[in-house]
């Protein structure tokens, strides 16, 4: 398997060499090398999802977007990715409502900011910064919700992926991670959740949390009250890597540590995707399962 | 605008009866600021209303009558539908209680002991109005303001009370601050010295005694908390603060002659005299040395291998011995040195405003070659790949051989590049004069490009995929360093040309609005300001767990790398535009007072 992601992940190669002596080399040495020099341009990404209701409920209130493309030309030469989970809530059947109005709403306001410009003889870079537009993608997405889904609410958890930086907006208790391949699983989003908060405080540990009876409470949620105030942020893709995006039935059931190895020892993220919901489910599958992985090879 | 006549600017703060804005009074035509109290009756209870507004009334009675320096003058006193409103001289400054929570080291004994004779002062002053004293009853850090002068302001007169004897009342006041006896109704003027008793000892202890028991002080001994304070001193506190308000100074005129009594015994009272509200360390700061160059130095040294070498205003380049600030050379060009000197390989590369490119050796200061551009160099050269890159007055970027110190390739951009390159392993970021920014590669071609709305004189700084910079449209920047695409803009008071300092996710950055920002730069989050006395054009620079940076108001700061709060300032004769360099726990750096200090960090 670690040959696997030696071959895949061409850095690892490079350090192989850095340390390479004047012995002759190993014939995995000269296969390193053989793939290095097929090295194509520009770097690229692959995208796999997952949805599922779960095994005790009968609706199923997760929704997910994916959008994957690259550009490759002479002034730009990027891959650009849009990727969004939302995870609803409320009675009647406003929560399936609400989280796929946030979904459509978010991804459609972010495709034509972001995505239609790229495209015409004259290609331009939008006016607005890439976190005011998300910041305005989310409040789109909260007035639409408020509108068609009134007592619904919705979780959002936003990627858009530029070349080699992503830039994340999130409200409530949907998660993204950033996955090394030496092994660190971080989370990068911080939960909404009054037991989240409980546990930042010190007021409870995070056993106590775990088993929380108001652990899916949101004190931060679309469609809820005031505008929502997102958290917004930029950062370097984990690349090489994985960027994993779920709603709580994926990571309430499944730890870390089993999460990172269903996504490093499958053989594609699609398959990985597959796997991580038979696991949510294999745990009780309580709750609804949305998970999207994007592998990043660099 | 309130009554057509007083422009709200901002509220300033908010107490348990309303608000308090910041505002203009527009009858004048000179900007004259002053402070309104609003109290706005949302409580229902009729009684409860007509209690409120009675304390609101009371307050501009006593206020109307009174007259002194600690206490703020009252201009206006209206209400409008269902809210009053008290117009008071705006106090710039802040209270005790921000102080206190701002400082992580015991405040200086001059500075408390200072501060409590001026609070005797004014308690005096009310105590001895005619026909009735006023008693203040809220004596606490709260409610004690430090003007800019480093003055006190006695503020909020809301449940001072006209003191009629034997008259018993409800309990008003601040626990942890209030003695026994105002528990039991009493207003004596022994309320208050109690009061400036618990207040001088938080002061001194740093321990808020709202969080802890009534009556403790006997629990909390100042001189084992805080050793460094007079026996004299603690002696006077403590009398304050006696159980028995027969056991304590009979009146705040007592108290404020044993406050000068104990000051003049251990010669604190000597050097009274603050120069800012500034509660840091100001004075005692000794350079480890100076050394004196003929005209103002506006750069930014270069420290290395035991030499320091930097350009002055006067056309040289002067190299020092760090260790002493002895004169090993100068090198005279034939026009100002505004940036930053590099070295490489023995020599020392920098920009004059005398259009050249100067390569001097660092052991002798002997020229090795110039290179010549068609305006003055204000950038400071960059060396990467064989080559030094550097802007020009004459509008170029030049990629400059330093094997042959001659011209590889130049870019031309629209104006002025004043703005020091920034050089990545295929990359080449410069700002310029009419806000374009500039990614180009190392065969000058331009891979993108961006405009700000006014001109980029700020030094980019790559740091995780991002480019950073200031502009004088008074944006910080943050841009995707491949694309040129904004991740985010940060916007500051006004223009800035100070260049970002990056280290932990954090940026810290000056700006023509005199503030020292520190930023998040995933979020573009505030994280801390700090604000100067005047513009701050140079930068900020991280050592170990502080910040330093020198303002145009002359002083040195040295921040609390994690909150912002001041540790230490240091006053020079001029403006301070360039940025420090540390190395080994000293730092250096000029002042347009034509002085290069060494400091200990």
């Amino acid at each position: 398997m670690a040959n696997l992601f030696k071959k895949l992940f061409v850095k690892e190669v490079q350090e192989v060499q850095s340390e390479a002596t004047t012995a002759p080399l190993s014939d995995e040495q000269i296969n390193e090398i053989l793939i290095e020099s097929h090295k194509i341009e520009p770097a690229q990404f692959i995208v796999g999802c997952g949805r599922n209701v779960g095994r005790q409920r009968t609706n199923n209130e997760d929704a997910l977007f994916a959008h994957a493309s690259t550009i490759a030309a002479d002034s730009k030469d990027f891959p650009f990715g849009i990727f969004i989970v939302a995870d609803g809530m409320g009675g009647h059947n406003n929560g399936e409502v609400a989280s796929e109005i946030a979904v459509r709403a978010t991804g459609q306001y972010l495709m034509k900011k972001l995505y239609d410009p790229l495209f015409g003889l004259s290609p331009h870079n939008p006016d607005e910064s890439l976190q005011e537009i998300m910041r305005a993608g989310v409040v789109e997405a909260h007035r639409m919700v408020t509108k068609h889904a009134p007592g619904g609410g919705s979780t959002l958890t936003a990627v858009l992926l530029i070349g080699t930086q992503m830039t994340v907006a999130h409200i409530g208790d949907s998660r993204a991670y950033g996955i090394y391949l030496d092994g660190r699983m971080q989370a990068l989003t911080r939960d909404h959740s009054l037991v989240k908060r409980l546990e930042e405080l010190g007021q409870i540990t995070s056993e106590e949390a775990a088993t929380h009876p108001q652990k899916s409470m949101l004190y931060r949620a679309l469609g809820q009250g005031e505008p929502s105030d997102p958290d917004v942020f930029t950062a370097s893709l984990p690349q090489p890597g994985y960027l994993l995006l779920c709603s709580d039935g994926l990571w309430n059931v499944v730890p870390d540590d089993q999460m990172f190895n269903i996504i490093t020892s499958a053989p594609s993220p699609h398959r990985a995707c597959q796997n991580l919901v038979d696991a949510a489910n294999a745990a009780g599958g309580p709750d609804n399962i949305a998970a999207v992985l994007v592998r990043l090879s660099d | 605008m309130l009554l057509d006549r007083y422009e709200i600017q901002e509220i300033v703060g908010g107490g348990g009866m309303g608000i308090v804005y910041r505002a203009r009074d527009t009858n004048f035509k000179a900007i004259r600021l002053v402070a309104i109290k609003e109290m706005i009756s949302q409580v229902t209870d009729p009684m409860v209303r007509k209690n409120i507004y009675q304390i609101f009334d009371r307050e501009a009675n006593i206020l109307a009558t009174l007259r002194h320096p600690s206490i703020p003058h009252i201009y206006n006193y209206f209400t409008v539908d269902d809210r009053a409103y008290l117009v008071l001289e705006f106090i710039n400054g802040k209270d005790l209680d921000q102080i206190l929570s701002e400082t992580s080291t015991f405040i200086p004994e001059e500075q408390i002991l200072t501060w409590g004779i001026e609070i005797c002062d004014v308690l005096e002053y009310l105590h001895s109005t005619k026909p009735e004293p006023v008693i203040f009853r809220d004596v606490k850090p709260t409610n004690i303001m430090i003007n800019t002068s480093n003055h006190i302001m006695l503020v909020d007169f809301g449940i001072a009370k006209l003191f009629e004897s034997g008259q018993k009342n409800t309990m008003v006041g601040t626990q942890g601050y209030s003695p026994p006896d105002q528990y039991r109704g009493e207003a004596t003027p022994q309320v208050d010295i109690y009061a400036l008793g618990a207040t001088l000892h938080h002061l001194l202890t740093l321990r808020d005694p709202r969080l802890e028991a009534p009556f403790s002080f006997n629990e909390r001994p100042i001189a084992e908390i805080n050793k460094n304070i007079s026996k004299e001193f603690i002696a006077v506190v403590e009398k304050a603060l006696q159980y028995e308000s027969g056991d304590r100074f009979q009146n705040a005129s007592e108290f404020k002659e044993a406050l000068i009594a104990a000051g003049q015994k251990t010669g604190t009272l000597v050097h009274t005299a603050f120069p800012t509200a500034s509660i840091a360390r100001t004075s005692g700061i000794k350079p480890l040395w100076t050394f004196r160059c003929e005209d103002e130095i506006r750069g930014t040294p270069l420290y290395h291998g035991g030499n320091l070498y930097a350009g002055a205003y006067d056309n040289n380049l002067y190299s020092l011995n760090a260790a002493n600030g002895d004169f090993n050379w100068k090198y005279p060009t034939d026009g100002g040195i505004s940036g930053k000197p590099t070295i490489h390989d023995g020599k020392i590369y920098f920009g004059s405003e005398d259009n050249l490119l100067h390569v001097v050796s660092s052991r002798s200061g002997k020229v090795v070659w110039t290179y010549f551009t068609n305006g003055p160099v204000r950038s400071s050269p960059r060396l990467g790949q064989g080559h030094a890159f550097l802007g020009s007055d004459d509008a170029h970027l030049h990629a400059v051989n330093l094997s042959t110190g001659r011209l590889a390739w130049k870019t031309e951009a629209s104006s002025p590049i004043r703005s020091t390159p920034y050089i990545t392993d295929d990359r080449v970021y410069y700002g310029s004069e009419d806000g374009d920014f500039y990614c180009i590669d190392f065969r000058g071609e331009i891979k993108w490009r961006f405009r700000a709305k006014r001109s980029i004189t700020s030094s980019p700084v790559v740091y995780k995929d991002a480019v950073y910079f200031s502009s004088l449209d008074g944006i910080l920047y943050s841009l995707d360093a491949n694309s040129g695409w904004v991740i985010w803009r940060f916007r500051m008071g006004k223009g800035s040309i100070s260049t970002p300092y990056i280290v932990d996710d954090k940026i810290f950055v000056g700006s023509a609005d005199n503030v020292i920002y520190c930023v998040n730069a995933q979020s573009s989050k505030e994280i801390w300001r700090y604000t100067t006395d005047h513009q701050v054009t140079g930068s900020p620079i991280v050592y170990k767990d502080s910040v330093y940076c020198g303002s145009v108001d002359s002083h040195l700061y040295c921040l609390e790398y994690l909150s912002g709060r001041v540790r230490w300032q240091f006053l020079t004769e001029g403006p301070i535009t360039g940025t420090p360099v540390i190395n080994e726990d000293i730092i250096y750096f000029g002042s347009t007072d034509k002085n290069i200090y060494a400091l200990l960090a």
